[in-house]
């Protein structure tokens, strides 16, 4: 019971993902503003923001809302993010063999924190959220769908293995799965859908600041947003270790690789970072056609690749 | 009995010490990450430009974590410019109100601290301080970036 506890609580559950996240949200930063040819925040700078967030501010409740889900949404995001990152983590790091199917509760489990935010939101009872609140639902039945797909792709190509621990063996065993053509295009898929779940800039219609000014999280302040804050953290870096983890061989903590794994996860996060940098917000409708059309497509394109052995 | 240790020390014994760093990592970790909020009146624009030529690479205040927000419930600082008039004054009071405290606010520009121009015209409703409590004037028509960022430090030390 004291191992689950720590598993969820210290490593590699809350903090451990929390404050990785927290400096790949640094890198982030730090990145956009090298490409805009500033000079960018300070390393400890998302720390900062978290205990300014948690310590100092004031929380208004919304005075025609829901109180209520309005504070428990963002514990929920962290709830979810949190087990999401144990069930991701403990395998990539060899910890535990996992149990059969994991895959699909990881799945479940990624998408508590995007519902959590629509609940937020419209418990606010502020018109700006609940546009943010809609728009992040027609993100979610876009992306779900291609993201199911990518994980069917990978699925197949593990031989139907449900399970991630034997998906990074067979990869270590073999070679990784990004060797191959279906797995180009399953990668391309995944950035893609991760892009989204992030909320990042493409696909960041939910909150957009200008528009309709930080949209699902316009009423929240204070502690209720430093969760928030934290739960952005851990995803910014579960998602691209599930990535690392389906796609790229996985970790292996032995000497240069340790290197080695913390390349992977740069890699993918600063790709992420040019995307976002180099595209400018989508249209709601145009997100959803990209994604159940042409991504969809992809990844049925991949399927049948990696069905076919290429 | 006497009064129950630990209350009333204020930096000798223990529970005063942990408090002070308390307040101090409070005000470190505040200092260190103001977000912006900017509320324009009835601005000639000037200092708007001005304001964003401090987020633009050659000043870049995200340097000292600051940043631009689009809502007032994420603002550490409000930043005000432009004349404010008599339908200006009700919106900075609603904005005021809606921020969570501990808020700053900064006047922008000779029009947000005195007036300037429009002190006696016939709509203005006063400098913002008239309205509601500032904490740091950086004059000028408009005021350049530099002076903009000599005023945020300022602002910053004074906290």
């Amino acid at each position: 019971m004291a191992v689950y506890l720590f598993y969820l609580i210290v490593f590699p559950g809350l903090l451990f993902s929390a404050v990785t996240g927290a400096f790949l949200s640094w890198f982030d930063r730090k990145i956009t503003a090298r490409v805009q040819f500033r000079k960018g925040p300070p390393l400890l700078q998302p720390f900062y923001d978290f205990f300014k967030l948690l310590l100092v501010k004031e929380t208004i409740l919304p005075k025609k809302g829901s109180p209520m889900m309005f504070l428990l949404a963002p514990v929920l995001a962290v709830a979810g993010a949190a087990l999401a990152s144990v069930f991701i983590l403990l395998p990539l790091f060899n910890i535990s063999s996992g149990f059969k199917g994991d895959l699909i509760v990881i799945f479940y489990l990624l998408t508590i924190p995007s519902f959590s935010y629509i609940i937020g939101s419209l418990a606010s009872g502020n018109p700006l959220a609940a546009v943010g609140g809609s728009r992040e639902m027609k993100l979610i039945m876009s992306y779900e769908s291609t993201f199911l797909l990518f994980l069917a792709g990978i699925i197949v190509k593990a031989s139907g293995n449900f399970n991630l621990y034997s998906v990074i063996s067979i990869q270590q065993n073999t070679t990784p799965f990004i060797g191959s053509v279906s797995g180009i295009l399953l990668f391309i898929v995944g950035i893609f859908c991760i892009q989204a779940k992030l909320g990042l800039v493409p696909f960041d219609m939910a909150e957009a600041e200008t528009e309709i000014t930080e949209g699902t999280f316009i009423e929240y302040s204070g502690p209720p947003y430093a969760m928030i804050k934290l739960a952005k953290y851990i995803m910014l870096f579960i998602l691209p270790s599930f990535l690392a983890a389906l796609l790229l061989n996985g970790f292996t903590l032995k000497g240069i690789n340790i290197l080695w794994a913390v390349l992977k996860i740069a890699g993918v996060v600063l790709l992420l970072t040019l995307i976002r940098n180099t595209n400018p917000r989508l249209k709601i409708k145009q997100a959803v056609s990209f994604f159940m059309i042409w991504m969809n497509l992809l990844a049925v394109i991949a399927i049948i690749l990696a069905y076919l052995g290429y | 009995m006497d009064e129950p240790a630990g209350r009333n020390c204020n930096n000798s014994c223990l529970p005063g010490i942990l408090n002070s760093y308390k307040v101090s990592f409070k005000n470190f970790c505040f200092k260190k990450s103001l977000w912006v909020f900017h509320f324009g009146g009835a601005s000639c624009n000037n200092c708007d430009i001005e304001i964003l030529d401090c987020l633009t690479p050659r000043y870049d205040l995200e340097r000292f974590g600051i940043l631009l927000v689009g809502s007032i419930r994420h603002a550490d600082v409000l930043l005000v410019n432009g004349s404010i008039n008599m339908r200006d004054r009700d919106r900075l009071l609603e904005i005021y109100e809606q921020a969570p405290k501990p808020i700053l606010v900064v006047a922008i520009g000779a029009c947000g601290c005195t007036g300037g121009i429009f002190a006696e015209g016939n709509t203005f409703a006063g400098p913002v301080d008239k309205i509601i409590p500032v904490n740091a004037y950086i004059p000028g028509c408009p005021p350049k970036p530099e002076a903009i960022i000599a005023g945020i430090v300022k602002l910053v030390k004074s906290v």
